[in-house]
């Protein structure tokens, strides 16, 4: 039996306070002149973010580029293929270089298709899996919702990646992807991520920018703090 | 043009010279200047220590000093912006919230006046030397003063600007404090004046003369011999 | 004086006094700096982004009961067990609730200041559980026993060699001076503790009112793995930190990273929306969602101050705050440090103890210009200011105010205190820095003017005597 909660007391009290008015403020003081938040018209919509965001170009081939230039300062290996048997290629010469043992994959229409090419043995992960036998995996092949060009950001979600763990803890991360899933901004992803799922939102989603990292050490960039150390994107038409 | 100066006391009774200057550049451009009389403190260090009350008590005096006149010009920018910015909200839900909000327009910080309002950027100053400028924050963030300065400066024949790093960042001396946290203030002026010196620059031009007083201290107790200068001294050599 | 303003100077001494605190301090703050202003000159408009940002926490916060309970609704719809606490202790006692109901032992936690706010580790401890901080900068400070130094970078204090050396002493690691391999080492450690937690807690970023989700923010993975594997999730946030729309983390999430930490988006941006929903293989089978008033409507009901619930945790305001760079993060005393930490904590923990914050401040500004959601952070200060000393004015500076509104409304005897000073100044010389000096506070390191010998006023009497025509 869980504690009761105060939640009327809070409430009552967050309705007493809004009882007065906030003034209308200006942002910060810049020289710039008091501005009235204009709630009549309503918030600024998120297509209107766009046009102060970072620019992203109309078409899909300036996306790709974005994306890629993108991806090359944040880590991310992309490789633009010709075909998924492109992609099985590139991933075959890296489990030999790297020397992998066993990779993880999920039932998905890209992902598992690739990882079948690889000659090594195979998790694929269903119900029950078992935590440790994916952690003793070097790599995880898994698919995404969407591709962000004006971040260099995948959006993945329990639905596309195969649960939550898949895409985080082995210590490779490799996502194959179409050129169709490439959405020029983190708004139209999201939106896009609604149209797909609103019915039943997935209890994850996540975008990921590159292989995990951290800065705590001297503001010392070092990547596979304790997620993936390498993150390698395979883009097919 | 019949312009009103603000001279604020610690200027008034420590740098005088700025003043004059100011005086000495405004007549040049063929402005009327005036000195209202009996102008004394703009209320800043008892606002800014939290007494609101006592600020507001003497605040009112400068607003009756300065009721009829319709520019001021004020010498430094942080008293400006108490004028300009805090004197509303001072007032806010008094008899002389309307009063405030009048004169608040009025009031301008000398380069800014120069600039904006007069549309002169070449006063006709000669002056030899390296100078840097430092921004007051008051000037810079609460007024929107950054260009008018620089743009008075490159102006200047015999004149070298250089920028110090950081010149944004405060000197350390906002007023009370300066004594209240005196370890602190020092700390933000020795970083201050380490920028200032690296620049090899001659002299240390603002528009502020508060945030002079705390670099000229610091400077002098290092023994360093870059000096500080009003803008308006610097504008007022011929 | 109070204990905490005396123990804030003392602190503030000691650190001002250590040049090489002070240069690791401004040198990794320049370096965030820099990669900043990379970042933001990529804005097509920062100013209007951050214009946007502001009002959308506005609406958010001045509908803050609306956003709340359609929040609240969408993730009890999805079975997330959600807690409203109106204190930090109800807090605390419902999160040791659920792990001593779930026989829990060992919990992984990944960053959160408001589970700092509630000294909710101590709590844990106390009834029987091990806590490991997970993110490498807060296990770095937490095997250390201290507090974060900052709210986003809670190591920025020590070097590489510390970090060795605690890592020797702690978990007997050969001494490196390889960021690379000191990272390697947590990482090792912190492995084993994800799978074996059988909690994990994590604090919010944001909170999506509309889809009833909660967003996270990290870089190292650390927060992923901890709300993946362990059986329960626990999160803890504040009431305020509610976005109406989905959409709006278009916005929200790269500006979080640009303002705070320099970046174009961090490496994780994830949006939890409950528990393992039916057909999904792993995730936790408990969600808990604790939400914290904790004084929060009490900055709600003063609407002056009522925009510093915008704010989004981003540490911007310390980044480029001068007083913090010189204090560092430790001499505040307080969970959230910097222009913010002065802002609220008189609300959190009470003005008159936590007054002395907000007067050691030069105002400058800065802190309200790098804000990404336009929080009048210096003007609050002025604020707290104007509340302490008129609920309790110090004792001696109020008639030392009085004395200054005497003489200010009385040009006659300004000038002649003028007149007077100049007679008696010159005396100050023979005291100058001595313990004698009133004015040691300021010549104690600085040099004072001297006073002119003519004011200018008496320059002016004298000039306008001499006709308009008269030489200058
Ligand atoms: S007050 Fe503004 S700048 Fe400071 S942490 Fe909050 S959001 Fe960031």
């Amino acid at each position: 039996m869980p504690l009761a909660d105060h939640r009327q007391e809070v409430f009552a009290r967050i309705r007493e306070a809004l009882k007065v008015p906030a003034p209308h403020r200006h942002v910060g003081h810049t020289g710039e002149h008091p501005t009235a938040p204009n709630h009549d018209d309503g918030l600024p919509g998120s297509e209107t973010f766009r046009a102060w965001l970072p620019l992203v170009g109309e078409s899909l081939e300036e996306q790709i580029t974005l994306f890629a230039q993108n991806s090359a300062a944040l880590k991310t290996e992309l490789h633009r293929v010709g075909s998924p048997a492109e992609a099985a290629e590139h991933l075959n010469q890296l489990a030999r270089e790297v020397g992998w043992h066993r990779v993880a994959t999920h039932p998905h229409p890209l992902a598992l298709p690739l990882a079948e090419k690889v000659p090594l043995p195979r998790l694929v992960v269903g119900p029950g899996y078992a935590v440790t036998d994916m952690e003793s995996c070097d790599a995880a092949i898994t698919g995404c919702d969407f591709l962000v060009a004006q971040t260099g950001s995948l959006l993945i979600s329990s639905a596309s990646a195969g649960g939550r763990a898949l895409s985080v803890l082995p210590p490779h991360h490799i996502v194959i992807a179409s050129a169709s899933q490439m959405v020029p901004d983190l708004g139209t992803a999201l939106h896009q991520a609604r149209l797909r799922y609103a019915r039943e939102w997935p209890s994850f989603l996540s975008f990921i920018t590159g292989p995990s990292r951290t800065g705590d050490i001297e503001r010392i960039l070092v990547l596979g703090a304790h997620g993936p150390k390498r993150l390698t994107v395979f883009l097919v038409p | 043009m019949k312009v009103s100066l603000f001279i604020p006391c610690f200027i008034d009774q420590f740098y005088p010279h700025v003043g004059i200057s100011m005086v000495q550049v405004l007549e040049r451009l063929g402005c009327e200047v005036d000195y209202p009389e009996g102008q004394t403190c703009c209320g800043q260090p008892a606002f800014n220590s939290g007494y609101w009350d006592e600020a507001r008590a003497v605040a009112e005096h400068s607003l009756k000093t300065f009721k009829d006149c319709d520019v001021i010009v004020s010498a430094s920018g942080s008293c400006g912006a108490m004028m300009r910015v805090f004197y509303p909200d001072l007032f806010k839900e008094t008899v002389h919230h309307f009063d405030a909000l009048k004169m608040a327009p009025k009031i301008h910080e000398f380069s800014e006046f120069l600039v904006n309002v007069l549309g002169v950027k070449d006063v006709g100053a000669r002056f030899d030397g390296t100078v840097t400028f430092h921004d007051g924050c008051h000037g810079l963030r609460e007024l929107g003063i950054k260009t008018e300065p620089r743009e008075l400066l490159s102006h200047v024949k015999g004149l070298n600007l250089v920028e110090m790093n950081d010149t944004e960042t405060c000197c350390g001396f906002g007023g009370t404090f300066s004594v209240k946290f005196p370890a602190i203030s020092t700390a933000m002026g020795e970083v201050k004046c380490t920028n200032i010196v690296a620049t090899k620059a001659d002299y240390v031009v603002s528009n502020d003369s508060s945030c002079l007083m705390q670099i000229q201290g610091l400077l002098d107790r290092q023994g360093n011999k870059v000096k500080c200068l009003h803008l308006a001294e610097v504008l007022a050599r011929t | 004086m109070i204990a905490f303003a005396r123990e804030f100077k003392r602190m503030a001494a000691r650190y001002t006094a250590d040049l090489q605190h002070r240069a690791l301090i401004q040198r990794a703050l320049r370096s965030y700096e820099v990669k900043r202003d990379e970042f933001k000159a990529r804005y097509q408009s920062w100013g209007e982004a951050r214009q946007a940002a502001s009002e959308i926490k506005w609406e958010a916060i001045n509908h803050l009961d609306r956003y709340l309970e359609e929040f609240i609704t969408k993730l009890e719809a999805r079975g997330t067990k959600v807690f409203v606490a109106s204190t930090d202790a109800q807090a605390r006692d419902y999160i040791v609730k659920v792990a001593q109901e779930n026989k829990v032992k060992r919990i992984i936690k990944s960053k959160s200041m408001t589970a700092e706010e509630i000294e909710l580790n101590h709590a844990l401890e106390h009834a029987g559980c091990t806590v490991f901080e997970s993110d490498l900068g807060e296990y770095i400070v937490q095997l250390r026993h201290e507090k974060p130094y900052h709210l986003v970078f809670p190591a920025m204090h020590l070097t590489r060699e510390d970090i060795s050396r605690l890592f020797e002493k702690e978990l007997g690691s050969q001494p490196t001076n390889s960021p690379e391999e000191l990272t390697m080492i947590a990482r090792s450690v912190m492995r084993k503790n994800y799978i074996e937690a059988d909690l994990g807690i994590s604090g919010a970023n944001f909170g999506i009112a509309e889809t009833g989700m909660i967003s996270i923010t990290e870089n190292e993975g650390n927060a992923r793995l901890g709300t993946s594997l362990p059986k329960i999730h626990v999160a803890i946030m504040g009431i305020e930190k509610l976005l109406p729309r989905l959409e709006d983390l278009a916005l929200f999430l790269p500006m979080l990273a640009t303002a705070g930490a320099g970046q174009q988006i961090t490496c994780y941006n994830t949006l939890y929306g409950g528990p393992r929903q039916p057909g999904e293989i792993d995730g936790p089978e408990q969600f808990h969602l604790v939400l914290l008033d904790n004084h929060r409507t009490e900055f709600l009901a003063d609407a002056e101050q009522r925009d510093s619930l915008h704010c989004i945790r981003c540490g911007a305001c310390l980044n480029v705050c001068p007083i913090f760079k010189n204090v560092g993060g430790h001499s505040y005393g307080t969970t959230y440090q910097g222009p913010i930490g002065s802002v609220i904590t008189p609300h959190l923990r009470g003005l008159q103890n936590w007054k002395h914050l907000s007067f050691a401040s030069s105002l400058c500004g800065a802190c309200t210009e790098a804000c990404p959601v336009g929080i009048d952070l210096h003007h609050h200060l002025l604020q707290n200011r104007r509340n302490a000393t008129q609920g309790k004015a110090t004792w001696w500076e109020k008639p030392i105010y009085a004395g200054f509104v005497f003489f200010m409304r009385r040009p006659w005897l300004y000038q002649l205190s003028g007149k007077l000073g100049k007679i008696f100044f010159p005396l100050h010389k023979l005291v100058n820095g001595t313990l004698l000096d009133p004015l040691r506070l300021w010549t104690k390191t600085r040099d004072f003017p001297d006073m002119a010998p003519q004011s200018f006023q008496e320059y002016w009497k004298e000039k306008k005597a001499k006709g308009p025509h008269a030489p200058r």
